[in-house]
């Protein structure tokens, strides 16, 4: 994962002060979006339900779930007495992704894991948005002194790597594993830089308009105009980057399972079930080696295909933000009928409001507001 | 000169809490690293009176100094080019970690680079073509961007890799070839270490793009709707001038934010690197974190984080190249 909402600094909103109540984000409803939507309902129900219907418990073994086969040398007809080595075995209708070398139920530990991977990844990102809001639109909104304090350290935490940052933090910290609270914080501590300094441009841009101005001079509190009438406006952005800083934070707590630093379901105090830590097994058993693909290709689609899903979603966002990039919401076909054309066409770039209704032709054709 | 000056004492800033983070987590957390860390060098047999009481002073238990004077040491030793002595490799960390660094900068420079040059021009060439059939790739660099960089190279070993079980085209375990040739300035080492190096690049390579791809490609959209570009146009120059002029503008952005992308890259290195067994600073992290070996752990952390800083410092510096708005301030 790389950055993906880096326009956003640099455009302006498509909105100025809205009536209250009508701020909801209207996404264009293009494939990519609707796609989107449906990857994270699955995930998130899954998620919620997972536990109950996974037909076994993730830790539960059983001497009949792997093939023992006997070791070359060892057994009748040798000295040696005979020694076994386990075989995973390869899905089967009792077993939909078959099992793993420690003979547990791969497609039980797959559901069950869904859940604190999907939790950290959601709580992570709200704390690391607040955390980013409370900074971003403070420095952008204050300004001065204020402003210089709280960009230099979110400056200073963007330059530090996070992923090495994060795994001395869990190094230390070994108990991190245990809870999800506290390796959502600690993911959090080193993911909200960059949301920050997005905030923080777009509150500086926000502060000298007339609305805001209109508020001061009205005699609001610096508060109030913080809550009321900035933030309403940075909500897309908000969004964006609470997406983004989930797609991070997944990607951060599967990378600190594999490396061991959550703790293992079998470890005391156990760790939690996550996609990393079936991940990591795999690795450590060799399943690549193996050819155990059911093994070790699930756990690794899902983080895939969940974070083309808050990807995609992202796209939605970043077209609502920035008209420009809108267009190509639109189908081949759907844009002859309206009347748009899809060549590059310089300075013209066709925009459309609302893709699914009726489009106004002289509008397009004059560019972007 | 002065943007640069100021980016500069941010980086210094960022190494300093870098190098007191390091410093103060054993010193701090709850629980005893010492006794994990004592256990663990006792287990392999090397641990003696003098080893502990080693082990205690690094980490800074049962010392009767105060915690400044420790970080005053600590500061004093790292200018030195000290950090420590790491009990699992029995050796100076210093010279561990600068023997890792040139596989990892090696990895990292030029596979960074190649997917950063690709990537820009294939984000171009998809702003460029909206709606024609290169638009099919921003489905795909999602995909692959969202893909962990470790599954990403576990599939490539699977199929591309010789422990694989399909192509079995390219090695993919070690930087070399540890039995069939020796390390030094010849052909077949350099040749292996080459061929060794295929897959781990090509892992970080197409993991790391997808970024590049879709950030360039914004950019290079909104930056075609700008008035230069139409009076370009409409002066009647060629299509491929308009491109380079608009792409000049479009890549700006891209550059400032390399730190966040540098940042992202490195880490899903070190995973890569653990995957192919591949000899640089990541896989030798994991081989520290898994033998509670503290101070190679720190030192890795410390070196790792001066390494991005010096990336970023360099984006700046190409930044200020590039730009000339910036290169007038300057």
């Amino acid at each position: 994962m790389t950055i993906n909402t880096p326009t956003i600094a640099e455009s302006t909103p498509a909105m100025g002060p809205t009536t209250r109540g009508a701020r909801a984000i209207r996404l264009p409803r293009s494939p990519k979006v609707i796609a989107g939507v449906v990857i994270l309902i699955v995930f998130a129900l899954v998620a919620i339900i997972g536990g109950w219907i996974a037909p076994y418990s993730p830790n539960l073994t059983n001497e009949s779930w792997v093939q023992h086969v006997l070791v070359a040398g060892t057994g009748p007809g040798t000295h040696i007495p005979a020694d076994y080595y386990p075989l995973p075995l390869p899905p089967s209708p009792s077993h939909w992704l078959g099992t793993t070398v420690f003979a547990q139920d791969v497609w039980s530990q797959l559901l069950v894991s869904t859940q604190a991977t999907v939790a950290v990844g959601l709580l992570a990102a709200a704390m690391s948005t607040v955390l980013s809001i409370i900074v971003g639109v403070t420095a952008g909104y204050l300004g001065g002194g204020a402003d210089e304090g709280l960009s230099l350290v979110g400056n200073v935490f963007l330059a530090i790597p996070g992923l090495p940052l994060l795994i001395v933090l869990a190094d230390y910290v070994p108990s991190a594993g245990t809870s999800i609270f506290l390796v959502s914080l600690i993911i959090a501590i080193t993911a909200w830089a960059y949301s920050s300094r997005v905030l923080r441009a777009q509150t500086l841009s926000l502060r000298n308009r007339d609305f805001v101005e209109a508020a001061r001079v009205s005699g609001e509190g610096r508060f109030r105009i913080i809550v009321v009438e900035v933030l309403p406006n940075l909500i897309p952005i908000v969004a964006a980057s609470f997406l983004f800083t989930t797609l991070y934070a997944i990607g951060a707590y599967v990378a600190i399972s594999f490396l061991g630093l959550a703790g293992s379901p079998t470890s005391s105090p156990p760790g939690l079930w996550n996609w990393g830590n079936m991940l990591r097994e795999t690795f450590a058993s060799d399943a690549v080696r193996g050819g155990w693909w059911w093994w070790w290709l699930p756990p690794g689609l899902c983080i895939a295909v969940l974070g083309t899903g808050l990807a995609l979603l992202n796209f939605g966002i970043d077209e609502f933000i920035n008209p420009r990039l809108r267009a190509e919401g639109l189908s081949r076909k759907a844009a002859r009928r309206l009347g748009i054309t899809r060549r590059p066409k310089l300075g013209l770039t066709p925009v459309v409001r609302r893709p699914a209704l009726k489009v106004d032709t002289t509008t397009h054709e004059l560019g972007t507001p | 000169m002065r943007a640069l000056l100021r980016r500069l004492g941010v980086y210094v800033l960022a190494a300093w809490v870098a190098i007191t983070v390091s410093f103060l987590l054993p010193r701090v957390v709850p629980g005893n690293p010492v006794a994990g860390a004592i256990a663990r060098a006792q287990s392999s047999g090397i641990c003696n009176a003098y080893c502990i009481k080693a082990i205690e002073e690094q980490l800074g238990f049962n010392i009767h100094t105060s915690i400044w004077t420790q970080y005053v040491q600590y500061l004093g030793n790292l200018v030195h080019g000290n950090l420590g002595f790491s009990w699992s490799e029995n050796a100076n960390v210093t010279s561990l970690i600068l023997s890792y660094l040139p596989w990892t900068l090696g990895l990292l420079g030029v596979a960074t680079i190649l997917s950063f040059l690709a990537g820009t021009v294939i984000g171009v060439v998809m702003a460029w073509r909206r709606g024609s059939l290169v638009e099919w790739l921003l489905p795909a660099a999602t995909f692959f961007q969202a893909i962990p960089y470790f599954f990403l190279a576990l599939v490539l070993v699977l199929i591309f890799g010789q422990t694989g079980s399909i192509l079995h085209w390219f090695p993919s375990l070690y930087g070399y070839d540890i039995y069939g040739v020796d390390p030094g300035m010849n052909l077949p080492y350099i040749g292996s270490v080459l061929q060794h190096a295929v897959l781990p690049a090509a892992t970080v390579i197409l993991a790391s793009m997808g970024g590049f791809i879709l950030s360039m490609r914004n950019q290079m959209v909104t930056t075609m709707d700008e008035d230069f570009v139409l009076v370009a146009r409409a002066k009647g120059l060629r299509n491929s001038r308009v491109v380079w002029y608009a792409a000049r503008n479009a890549l700006l952005p891209c550059v400032s934010n390399f730190s966040v992308a540098i940042s992202l890259v490195v880490a899903g290195q070190i995973l890569v690197e653990i995957v192919f067994n591949y000899p640089g600073i990541g896989y030798h992290l994991y081989g520290a974190l898994g033998a509670l070996d503290y101070t190679l752990v720190q030192g890795i952390f410390v070196v790792i984080t001066l390494v991005v800083l010096a990336a970023n410092l360099l984006a700046d510096v190409v930044y200020v190249l590039i730009d000339p708005r910036a290169r007038q301030e300057a």
